[in-house]
């Protein structure tokens, strides 16, 4: 019998030869130093691969029963949620697994720039890295706009706004993109086919060149301070490490192992706990309450949007991106030799906080949307009862003009309403009765004009309710500054 | 290469020969991959190469429109598909200042594209992404939007709201009303 098999074995090898091919490139060796602690830097990219083979099991999987039409995609996803054996499961993971993806590859670059892996002899394989980076976020918002609900359907609204500012032909690349002149069923079914055949057919492609040139030109070695890169000589010196080096399986591979496996634990975890993302609202452009959000990946990019100046925002929008993938991608280009080590690039150390820093502090801003008027404030947040106990009824009058006039949906009284305009709370000792008039009449700054909304009766009470809110004991602005008029 | 006595042919001929197969050869290549490649653009060139007009679409009544307010329409949007469901839809904010006087807008910001609210206890229209707010008669009133809301055409037939509508309003490409004024 075992000598059956090893004959049926030794059949296909003799037609295969994968002793010599699969084989030798599984066993490549992989430099010693990497025994160490720092090896554990390099499992990153490996874990990326893995999700991305997740999301394909996974994705033939939801493809068999999402159906991709405008009509009918929003209930498939229910029905898989709801109806379809572990659907939901399925969908969770693939959202979890996905997120991870952008986070791990996101990771695996970081360590690469901080590692100066990308160094010669490896500057192609960052660069097809950088185009894995870009497809990567691409599938991310293909896949966010096959979710098919309210955040899809008005987040292809601002890519469509977007693209439409592109000089020229950015009306007729809108109808491209949407497949017609407004988001419908040919919409859907383009982003289908971009999410499911045109970016993984792109992502496999690159990829197995990534790969080919990681096998190639080898796993770079942990950096060391002072060992500088040189193209006339690292060959020769990474070929010498090579030598004593470690079989890549299934020596080193015990880190990926190790580490992949925790990886699929934790998203099989938080699949189960948190459950899939969606489908939010439908995708009904006559359904207005909503306030529509990017995936929390794209936040910051959300907050740049509101706060760049307009007179610049056209150019943010469309040169920004170029830029920056521009420097991205030809960075190993102008920075392909020399120190390796982060102890000795401080410049590279301080761009990847810079970066880290401002995306962070871009994505508390997303989150907090500060810039946006909060639409319910005016009728689900009262006037706090110690603003409105013992005031004259013109007073209180005006507190309610202050609620009924929407005011609330951008100015806060105690922290609590929109974050839009100033916080009222003590807005009497910023500004005399005289401003306070000419403000709400004539709007400025960011404020609209109410001149045409209020009769003169209607400013006079709410100026007079704005005029209390000031601390007990303080002067208000009029007695305090007159002389400081604002403008 | 048999020619025609059965014996080899000479140098000569047998490049020349070789010439013209060659040179016909890579034109039939060319020939038929240009002849495939034409369709095959034009499929995905199609929104484009045919584009589709807006067209007007009853509102309703004039009754349905008291003087001097505004309120939301829904309607079917005329270029919607077959397969578009829900989102075959279009809404547009209708305001009728008196008479046959009429302003329609899109929902749409003209920032990015966002659905903005109409809170007629102050007037405004506000956009829930970034804060643009714009007037009554759609100008702008603050925040990051270039410009007032989008216009649609309208008419009024046999005491009904006629209004043209159909594709996506974007920067160059607004509502019906603008279009003949392009980025007004
Ligand atoms: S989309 Fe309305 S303010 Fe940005």
């Amino acid at each position: 019998m075992k000598q059956a098999i090893g004959k049926l074995l030794w059949w296909f090898e003799e037609r295969l030869e994968l002793r010599t091919s699969l084989w030798t490139v599984m066993r490549h060796p992989i430099p010693r130093d990497l025994r160490t602690q720092v090896g554990w830097l390099y499992v990153f990219g490996s874990t990326a691969m893995t999700l991305l083979v997740l999301q394909i099991v996974t994705g033939i999987g939801l493809g068999m029963v999402y159906v991709p039409s405008a009509g009918e995609a929003y209930e498939s996803l229910e029905h898989i949620n709801y109806n379809v054996e572990l659907g939901w499961m399925l969908r969770a993971i693939h959202n979890w697994s996905a997120n991870g993806m952008v986070v791990l590859v996101v990771v695996h670059m970081t360590q690469v720039f901080l590692m100066g892996a990308y160094k010669y002899p490896r500057e192609l394989t960052w660069m097809i890295g950088v185009v894995l980076f870009l497809l990567t976020l691409g599938m991310a918002f293909t896949g966010q706009v096959l979710r098919w609900d309210a955040d899809s359907y008005w987040g292809l609204g601002v890519g469509v706004a977007m693209v439409g500012r592109i000089p020229y032909i950015g009306p007729e690349l809108v109808e491209l993109m949407l497949g017609g002149p407004t988001v419908g069923a040919d919409t859907l079914s383009r982003f289908f086919a971009l999410h499911v055949f045109v970016m993984p057919g792109l992502l496999f492609a690159s990829l197995t060149v990534h790969l080919y040139l990681v096998i190639r030109k080898g796993i770079s070695e942990p950096p060391k301070p002072d060992e500088l890169v040189d193209p006339e000589t690292y060959v020769e010196k990474y070929e010498e490490k090579l030598k004593t080096g470690d079989p890549f399986f299934p020596d080193v591979f015990l880190r990926d192992a190790a580490f992949i496996g925790l990886t699929l634990l934790v998203i099989v975890g938080m699949s189960a706990i948190l459950g899939p993302d969606g489908p939010g609202a439908p995708p009904d452009p006559t359904l207005l309450a909503v306030e529509p959000l990017p995936d929390w990946y794209f936040l910051p990019a959300f907050a740049v949007l509101a706060l760049s100046p307009p007179s610049l925002e056209t150019g943010i929008i469309l040169i920004a991106p170029v830029i920056i993938v521009a420097i991205m991608f030809l960075f190993p280009v102008f920075a392909g030799k020399g120190q390796r080590s982060p102890r000795r690039r401080p410049v590279a150390v301080l761009i990847v906080i810079g970066c880290f820093l401002s995306y962070c502090v871009l994505w508390q801003l997303g989150v907090q949307e500060p810039w946006s008027p909060h639409m319910t404030a005016w009728s689900g947040v009262p006037v706090p009862t110690h603003m409105i106990k013992g005031r004259s009824p013109k007073e209180l009058q005006g507190a309610a003009i202050l609620q009924e006039k929407t005011c609330r949906n951008c100015h806060a009284l105690d922290g609590q309403g929109g974050q839009r305009g100033p916080d009222l709370t003590v807005v009497a000792t910023r500004l005399t009765r005289d401003q306070l008039i000419r403000q709400v009449v004539q709007g400025g700054g960011n404020m609209p004009a109410y001149g045409k909304e209020l009769n003169r009766f209607e400013v006079e009470a709410l100026v007079s309710f704005l005029e209390t809110l000031k601390p007990e004991g303080y002067a208000s602005a009029e007695a305090s500054v007159v002389t400081d008029r604002a403008d | 290469m048999n020619s025609q006595s059965g014996e080899p042919p000479t140098m000569e001929t047998a490049t020349t020969r070789r010439g013209f197969m060659e040179w016909f050869s890579w034109a039939l290549l060319g020939l038929g991959s240009v002849a495939m490649a034409i369709p095959i653009l034009g499929f995905f060139l199609g929104p484009i190469l045919k584009p589709r007009a807006d067209e007007w679409v009853d509102f309703g009544p004039l009754t349905d429109f008291p003087q001097n307010s505004t309120r939301l329409v829904d309607v079917l949007n005329p270029l919607r598909g077959a397969n578009d469901g829900m989102t075959g839809k279009v809404a547009a904010y209708v305001r009728r200042i008196e008479g046959e006087t009429f302003q329609i807008f899109s929902t749409h910001c003209t920032h990015l594209g966002c659905p903005v609210s109409w809170f007629k206890e102050s007037g405004l229209y506000m956009c829930p992404c970034h804060g643009g707010v714009y007037y009554e008669d759609g100008g702008h009133a603050s925040g990051p939007p270039p410009r007032g809301l989008y216009e649609f055409e309208h008419r009024v037939e046999e005491d009904r709201l006629m209004v043209k509508l159909g594709h996506l309003p974007t920067l160059q490409n607004p509502g019906s009303a603008h279009v003949s004024g392009k980025n007004s």
